[in-house]
């Protein structure tokens, strides 16, 4: 049972990263745009939380406050990341450029410029950010001490519990409402699909795809600061490709948010069963092999590329992502 | 002093190069249907465009209610209470129809949607003006019949007065035309002014109370269409008379040089299949018409004959021998030309020069190249020639960038370089798709002048009175399926126009076969 809740428990953990950044590249997408700069958005998200928690240790007031500070950290990651985002916007929106570049130029500025202001703020060859332990939820934010033999629930909840987790469900259902019940959904969703369908009625398609990739560097800046608490080894200038691998949540997820919901938790599993694979005994250990472990850590980028294959066919991408939006064309 | 809803007056606007509408003046009276006639490039597109707003004249003034309005953008034509139905329908395919509906207009409550409230305005309208709708279809799944009527429902539901059909019937059946035909004599008996685009002669007589004709961004006149006859308005229209009956022999069927059979063919996009078991054949010296509405099947079975897409099962004989798993050059080697529907992107290279366009299909020949390197003068001596048989005019010969030339010359560079090697087989698709009358009647010359030299030809077209003037066979597709055969003599547009919409068919391909 220990093992299972380990499992669970850390599931979520790493799910919870990707659902809000492929929650991100949703909005994004949905409305025209192609963010190929989740990357490099999660890392300057993480850089910015992960600076204002440690200045909050440094600062004493944080360890008094610690959600208070935490709450206060996860906004600015998604802030910092909606400002980046803006980048990717004006080059995408109103320069017409390509995407795909577009994206990849800030997926390559964002880990230079956060190893230069790690450094600048720590000093040469200090490369990490420590998060401070007290951002951890724990029994006593709930007024009671930790078991002496944590049951199955205990152990689920406890072992690893951030501030990220809950938000993230609440952002996953405020993403849900607003896609499909409100004004706003409907005129996003209508420029991803036809903008001049949204034009001739007098949408700003400009407007409702800023608004939609804000909303994606929202998500991805939050969606850098969880993964980077999940880690758990502190901040360095990396989100090890889970930007890339939340956009094949996304798409996996059909764009949808309840699916990219179910398909962040699938990848986050074998993420975690590559590397709780020594833990679980009922897993065969291939022994005569040198660096078996790595036949484990395989596995989620097997699974992705297996399971892109076969529902990459079925895909119902927005029909007009990716491409620019000219006004004079009709 | 007449009653006019909206004056465009003396409107002139330019283009680099082109004046695309030269002092217009239109008046459309209040609960009038006012039908704008002209040729392609006449500028009907363009005055309307000037009244929702898209273009800015360079000349004249707007009026409504006998007010002059300045109309900046389709939202100030919105406020003005003008609406448009564009030609390709706006319309969001994988959105409801009530989705598409309100789109832009929504009605809210705290930003979030009031779909129950909406649904209630939207059936209102629909019953009050007989258009029958399903609000929660989704738009992909319904008919282009349907598709129109939301379009029509989107401008009611911003209480439009002044309507504009952009070419309404041009994705239509004949029997889906009668009913837009009475819907919007529905709409003028309510009181709605509407503007209705065409160059469809038959409609106008039909429908229109008066006619304004346009003709090289000039107004030729108004005339009411009561007192003049169709004659009168193509004149007007084309300048000159225009004989509306191509004239051609009986045709005189030989060898069969094409024959499918069984053929079903994989869609695009989707797993379904587009063509299901298709057999049928044509022979030397007849014309076979595929008539359909599009999206049909027909160009799926165009690409799997031409070698543009792969067959799932059944077989393509040409001149008897299997040609189904032949590469494109082969089965173009063996005799088979393509005028393709889509001119731009199966048809032409548009950044390559016309002479280099001319010779797509023979560069490889011994005459234009020589260990692998082109001889561009014998190149351009060979384009030379075709530009002056097939009368293509650009802006500087045959070093003209194709993508500077005109609609009707692109298409005259396709059937140049298509007839040039002298095919056994012409699959022409759509081949006067968007030409003006001049240009249609020289490509209709062409076809039957192959059919009377002995090739086989299979049309495929959208357009009735092309099928039934040109065909000596016409074979009705629907849903991927050959539903009819059908003999032009013996045959009528409505009878054409059920098969065509699903509504009848024979089972054609045993007696077909016989």
């Amino acid at each position: 049972m220990r093992i299972a809740a380990d499992l669970l428990g850390s599931t979520i953990l790493f799910g919870v990263p990707l659902l809000l950044v492929a929650l991100g590249g949703m909005f994004a997408e949905r409305s025209g745009v192609i963010n190929l700069a989740l990357e490099g958005i999660m890392i300057i998200g993480a850089l910015a939380g992960c600076l204002f928690l440690r200045s909050a240790n440094l600062g004493g007031w944080g360890v008094n406050s610690p959600q208070t500070a935490m709450f206060i950290a996860i906004i600015i990651a998604g802030v910092i990341g909606a400002v980046f985002s803006l980048l990717l916007s004006f080059a995408a929106i109103n320069l017409k450029a390509n995407q795909t570049i577009g994206g990849t130029a800030l997926n390559q500025f964002a880990p230079a410029f956060a190893v230069v202001l790690t450094w600048a703020i720590q000093g040469q060859g200090q490369t990490s950010i420590t998060i401070p332990t007290w951002v951890r939820i724990t029994q006593a934010n709930f007024g009671f001490a930790q078991s002496a033999s944590p049951g199955f629930f205990e152990n689920l909840i406890f072992k690893s519990f951030y501030l990220t987790t809950p938000i993230a469900f609440i952002l996953l259902i405020a993403s849900y409402v607003i896609l499909y019940k409100t004004k706003l959904g409907l005129r996003l969703r209508s420029c991803g699909e036809h903008p001049q369908a949204a034009a001739s009625v007098g949408i700003s398609v400009y407007k409702m795809r800023y608004i939609g990739t804000t909303i994606s560097g929202f998500l991805g800046g939050i969606g850098g600061l969880a993964f980077t608490v999940a880690a758990g080894s502190g901040f360095q200038s990396t989100v090890a490709g889970y930007g890339f691998l939340a956009l094949a949540v996304m798409i996996f997820g059909n764009w949808k948010p309840l699916s990219i919901f179910g398909a962040s938790m699938f990848f986050a599993f074998f993420k975690v069963i590559s590397s709780y694979s020594g833990s679980i005994p009922f897993l065969p250990k291939f022994e005569n092999i040198t660096n078996s472990s790595y036949i484990y850590q395989c596995i989620p980028y097997v699974v992705t590329m297996l399971v892109l294959i076969f529902t990459s066919k079925r895909s119902q991408a927005p029909l007009a992502e990716g491409q620019p939006y000219d006004k004079g064309q009709r | 002093m007449e009653d006019y809803i909206i004056e465009m007056l003396h409107i002139t606007k330019e283009f680099p190069g082109l004046k695309a509408n030269d002092d217009i003046t239109l008046q459309l009276r209040r609960g009038e249907i006012h039908a704008l006639l002209g040729e392609n490039g006449a500028g009907k597109s363009t005055l309307m465009n000037v009244l929702f707003g898209l273009y800015t004249p360079e000349g004249g003034e707007i009026k409504k209610n006998g007010k002059t309005v300045a109309i900046k953008d389709p939202n100030t034509a919105t406020e003005l209470g003008i609406g448009m139905v564009h030609q390709h329908f706006q319309l969001v395919h994988n959105f409801t129809v009530l989705q598409n509906i309100i789109l832009g207009a929504e009605t809210v409550r705290g930003g979030f949607l009031r779909l129950e409230e909406s649904r209630k305005k939207v059936m209102e309208l629909s019953e009050r003006y007989g258009l029958k709708i399903d609000t929660d279809a989704l738009i992909e799944d319904i008919t282009v019949g349907m598709q129109q009527r939301v379009e029509i429902l989107k401008m009611l539901y911003r209480d439009n007065e002044v309507l504009i059909f952009d070419e309404p019937t041009a994705m239509l059946t004949p029997q889906e035309i009668d009913e837009l035909m009475q819907i919007m004599k529905n709409l003028s008996a309510e009181g709605k002014s509407i503007l209705f685009i065409s160059h469809k002669l038959n409609e106008i007589k039909a429908v229109a109370d008066r006619c304004t004709v346009l003709r090289k961004g000039k107004c030729v006149g108004t005339v009411e269409t009561a007192s003049a006859s169709k004659e009168d308005l193509s004149e007007m229209m084309v300048g000159r008379r225009v004989d509306f009956a191509v004239a051609k022999e009986e045709a005189k069927p030989g060898q069969t040089v094409l024959e499918v059979k069984q053929l079903n063919v994989t869609g695009k996009s989707h797993l379904k299949k587009a063509v299901k078991n298709i057999s049928f054949d044509v022979k030397c010296g007849e014309i076979v018409c595929i008539a359909g509405i599009d999206g049909n099947g027909q160009s799926e079975l165009v690409y799997a004959l031409t070698g543009l897409m792969n067959t799932e099962s059944g077989s393509v004989l040409f001149n008897g021998e299997d040609i189904t798993k032949e590469s494109v050059r082969k089965r173009n080697m063996k005799g088979l030309a393509h005028i393709p529907e889509d001119r731009h992107e199966y048809g032409l290279i548009l950044d390559y020069s016309l002479a280099q366009n001319l010779v797509l299909k023979k560069y490889f020949f011994d005459d234009f190249q020589k260990n692998g390197f082109i001889d561009f003068n014998a190149v351009d001596e060979y384009a030379d020639k075709l530009i002056e048989k097939y009368d293509i005019r650009s802006s500087s010969g045959a070093s003209s960038s194709t993508r500077s030339m005109s609609g009707g010359n692109q298409q005259k560079a396709i059937v140049a370089r298509e007839l040039d090697y002298d095919p056994k087989l012409l699959i022409a698709v759509q081949p006067t798709r968007g030409m003006d009358v001049g240009a249609i009647e020289y490509i209709h010359k062409q076809i039957i002048a192959q059919r009377d030299a002995g090739k086989a030809i299979l049309l495929i077209s959208l357009e009735l009175d092309e099928v039934m003037n040109l065909s000596d066979r016409i074979l009705v597709i629907y849903e991927g399926e050959i539903v009819g055969q059908l003999e032009p003599k013996s045959t009528t547009v409505q009878e054409l126009g059920l098969y065509m919409a699903g509504a009848k068919r024979s089972d054609v391909l045993t007696e077909g076969r016989e």
